[in-house]
C-alpha cells in the first residue's frame, strides 16, 4: 500500500497516470483475452502441430529428430552445469525439477509417443545439468570436442547417410529446420567473424583492407538481398559438377552476413583492451599470437557478451526471411499452413504462435547470457 | 660489490615520436648485479629509455645490446631479449581475467615451456619471496595495488629474468603501500639482481642505488654515485630538480 501511495499516487498527475495506464491496460487484455477464447479459432495450430515443429519429415523417421534434439539439449545443459559448477545446486531440488517438468508434460494434450519422448529429454536435461556440475573439472577440457562431435551426429541423424536412410534436404521443414540453420550460422560465423575483426585491427595493410572491405560491402548490403544473391547467383559462379544443397547456400548468406556483424561487435571488444595489457604479455616474451590468444581475445570477447549475442538473437530471428527464397522453415511453414484452405485467413492464431516460439528461443538466449556475464563479473 | 662485467650498453639511442625528438643520444652501461635509479621531470624520456631495453619502443639511430645480444628488428631477437628481461609497469597490468597463480605461471608454460606443475611449484615460491603466497588463488581485481604490484614483479620474476626494468613501479599507489613494494624490490637487489628503476622515491635511491642518473629533455645529464649525486650536484639542471623534489 505504501509503495502503491509512494510510487504511483505521490501527485495527482502521476495519479491521473496510473488511472488512465491500467484502465488502457485493462481494455487491451480484455480484448485479447476475449478475442483468444471466444473469437480465435486455435483448431489450425493443434492440426498442424507436427508442421509446425518438423514439417514434412518423415514420420516413421521422428526417432531420429528426437534423438538429435535430445543430444543437443543434454549437451547445452551439461555445459550450462560445468560453467555454473560454482554455484551448487542441490539434488534434491533438480530432482525437485525435473519431476514437476515431467508431471507437467504428462497432462499435455499430446499422444503418448511424443509425451515420452519430452519426459525423457527432460529427465537427460536434468541429469546432465547434474553432471556437470558435479564433475565440471573432469568434462570441461572434452566439452568443445563434444560440441564439435554432436554436430557431426545431429546431422547425420537428421540427413541420414552412412547406414541410415536419407532425408533430403527439402523435407527439413518447421522449427526444426531454423534451429538448424541459426545453429550452424551462429557457430560458423562466430569464428570467421573473429578473425575478421583481428584481420580489421592487424597491422599488414593488405589484410586490413581486405577485411575492411569485406566488412564494410555486406554491412552495406540488406540480407534480404544477400539471401537471394547466396540462392541464385552462387550456382553460377560454381563450377557445374558443385551443387551446394538450397539449406546449404542459405547457411552460406547467413554465415557470410552475420560474420560481418560479429566482426564489429569482436572489434568493440579489441579496442576495449588497455596498451598495458599487451605490453606487458609482449615483455614476459610472449609472441604476437599468443598474446592475441591468451590475453586480448579472453578479454574482449568477455566484453562483447552482450553484442555478440545480440547479434545471435538476431541471426536467429533474421532465419525467418529465408521464407522469402522458398525454404520452409517455421515461417515458411507457418506461410504454406495459412494456405490450407480450410484455415484461409487465420493469420493472427498462426502468426501468434510462432511469434511466441521465437520469443522463447530468444528470451531464453539472452537470459543465458545474462546469467554467463554475471558470472564472468564475479570471478573479476 | 657488482662485478665490472656490462649486461646493458646503450650506445648514442635516438628516437623520435613523428618530430618530437624523444632521446637525444643516451649512452648507458649497466653492469651485472648493479642498481641504477633514473630520475628526471616528467617528460624527460626516462620510461622511454628503458623501454627501449626490451623493444616496447622502437628506437631510430643508436645500438643497445642487452647480455651479449645486439638488439635489431629481427622478432626472435627481439623475443629471445624479452624473456632475460623482466619489466614491472606503473599500472601493474596484471591480466584480470586470470588468477594470480595464473598470471604468473603463464610465460613460463607458453615460452618456457616448463610443465604445469614445475611452473606452479616456481610461482609458489616466488609468492612467498614476495609475501603473499596466500592469495595465490584470487583474481587481481581483489587484490590492493601493493599486493598487485609484488604479483607482478612475481610474475616477471618467474621468466628468471636476468634483468629488471622497473617503470615507476610506486608511483600508481597509495602511500601506504609504497613501502612494501620497496621491500621487495630491495631484497631482490639485495640478491644480486640486475636492476635499473625508474622512480621518485629518493630514500630507496640512496639506500639501494649503485648509481642514480638524471635525465631531461632526452638527455642524460648526469650519472653520479647516490651520495654524491643527493649531495653534490654537478649540475645546475640537476640542482634545479633536486630543490623542487627534496
Amino acid at each position: 500500500m505504501n509503495w502503491l501511495r509512494k510510487n504511483l499516487f505521490n501527485t495527482w498527475y502521476n495519479s491521473l497516470l496510473t488511472v488512465v495506464c491500467l484502465a488502457l491496460l485493462f481494455w487491451v487484455a480484455r480484448s485479447v483475452l476475449n478475442w483468444a477464447i471466444t473469437q480465435a479459432q486455435w483448431e489450425v495450430i493443434g492440426v498442424n502441430l507436427r508442421l509446425f515443429f518438423v514439417g514434412r519429415f518423415p514420420p516413421t523417421l521422428y526417432w531420429r529428430v528426437w534423438i538429435a534434439l535430445a543430444l543437443a539439449s543434454a549437451l547445452l545443459a551439461l555445459t550450462w552445469g560445468v560453467f555454473f559448477s560454482k554455484q551448487r545446486v542441490s539434488s534434491l531440488r533438480i530432482i525437485f525439477f525435473s519431476l514437476i517438468g515431467c508431471s507437467i508434460l504428462f497432462f499435455l494434450p499430446l499422444d503418448l509417443n511424443t509425451r515420452l519422448w519430452l519426459q525423457g529429454i527432460v529427465i537427460l536435461i536434468f541429469a546432465a545439468f547434474w553432471f556437470g556440475g558435479r564433475l565440471s573439472s573432469a568434462i570441461a577440457s572434452w566439452l568443445s570436442l563434444a560440441w564439435l562431435l554432436s554436430f557431426s551426429l545431429v546431422f547425420w541423424l537428421i540427413g541420414g547417410g552412412f547406414g541410415l536412410r536419407s532425408v533430403p534436404t527439402n523435407l527439413w521443414n518447421g522449427l526444426l529446420l531454423t534451429l538448424l540453420m541459426a545453429g550452424v550460422s551462429i557457430v560458423l560465423s562466430f569464428p570467421i567473424g573473429v578473425l575478421l575483426a583481428l584481420g580489421r585491427t592487424s597491422n599488414l595493410p593488405v589484410i586490413r583492407w581486405l577485411c575492411i572491405l569485406y566488412i564494410e560491402i555486406i554491412r552495406g548490403l540488406p540480407l534480404i538481398g544477400i539471401l537471394f544473391f547466396a540462392q541464385v547467383m552462387f550456382p553460377l559462379f560454381l563450377p557445374g559438377e558443385v551443387r551446394l544443397d538450397r539449406v546449404l547456400r542459405a547457411i552460406t548468406g547467413l554465415v557470410l552476413f552475420s560474420a560481418a556483424y560479429m566482426a564489429e561487435n569482436v572489434r568493440g571488444g579489441l579496442q576495449a583492451i588497455p596498451r598495458g595489457q599487451i605490453e606487458a604479455a609482449k615483455a614476459l616474451g610472449l609472441n604476437a599470437s599468443l598474446v592475441v590468444l591468451l590475453i586480448v581475445l579472453p578479454q574482449a570477447l568477455r566484453i562483447a557478451i552482450p553484442a555478440i549475442v545480440g547479434q545471435f538473437i538476431g541471426l536467429f530471428k533474421d532465419t525467418s526471411l529465408l521464407s522469402l527464397v522458398g525454404l520452409l522453415e517455421l515461417t515458411g511453414i507457418a506461410r504454406s499452413i495459412l494456405a490450407q484452405p480450410q484455415f484461409l485467413g487465420q493469420y493472427a492464431q498462426v502468426y501468434l504462435f510462432i511469434g511466441l516460439i521465437y520469443w522463447l528461443f530468444c528470451y531464453s538466449m539472452s537470459l543465458a547470457a545474462r546469467r554467463l556475464e554475471k558470472q564472468l563479473v564475479h570471478e573479476k | 660489490m657488482p662485478e665490472e662485467t656490462p649486461i646493458i650498453i646503450a650506445e648514442n639511442v635516438h628516437k623520435w615520436y613523428g618530430k618530437f625528438h624523444a632521446l637525444r643520444g643516451v649512452s648507458l652501461t649497466v653492469n651485472r648485479g648493479e642498481v641504477v635509479v633514473l630520475m628526471g621531470p616528467s617528460g624527460s624520456g626516462k620510461s622511454t629509455f628503458i623501454r627501449t631495453f626490451n623493444a616496447l619502443e622502437e628506437y631510430q639511430k643508436g645500438r643497445i645490446e642487452i647480455d651479449g645480444i645486439t638488439l635489431s628488428h629481427d622478432l626472435r631477437n627481439i623475443e629471445a631479449i624479452r624473456r632475460e628481461v623482466g619489466m614491472v609497469f606503473q599500472q601493474f597490468n596484471l591480466f584480470p581475467h586470470l588468477t594470480v597463480m595464473q598470471n604468473i605461471t603463464l610465460a613460463p608454460i607458453w615460452v618456457r615451456r616448463l610443465p604445469k606443475v614445475k611452473a606452479e611449484e616456481l610461482a609458489m615460491q616466488l609468492l612467498e619471496r614476495v609475501g603473499i603466497l596466500e592469495q595465490a588463488h584470487k583474481y587481481p581485481g581483489q587484490l590492493s595495488g601493493g599486493q598487485q604490484q609484488r604479483v607482478a614483479i612475481a610474475r616477471a620474476l618467474a621468466m628468471q629474468p636476468k634483468i629488471m626494468l622497473f617503470d615507476e613501479p610506486t608511483s600508481a599507489l597509495d602511500p601506504e603501500m609504497v613501502r612494501e613494494v620497496l621491500e621487495v624490490m630491495r631484497n631482490l637487489a639485495r640478491d644480486g639482481m640486475t636492476m635499473v628503476v625508474v622512480t621518485h622515491e629518493v630514500r630507496f635511491a640512496r639506500e639501494v642505488a649503485d648509481r642514480v642518473i638524471f635525465m631531461d629533455s632526452g638527455y642524460l645529464v648526469e650519472s653520479a654515485t647516490p651520495e654524491s649525486f643527493f649531495t653534490a650536484p654537478q649540475q645546475e639542471r640537476t640542482r634545479q630538480f633536486l630543490s623542487q623534489i627534496l
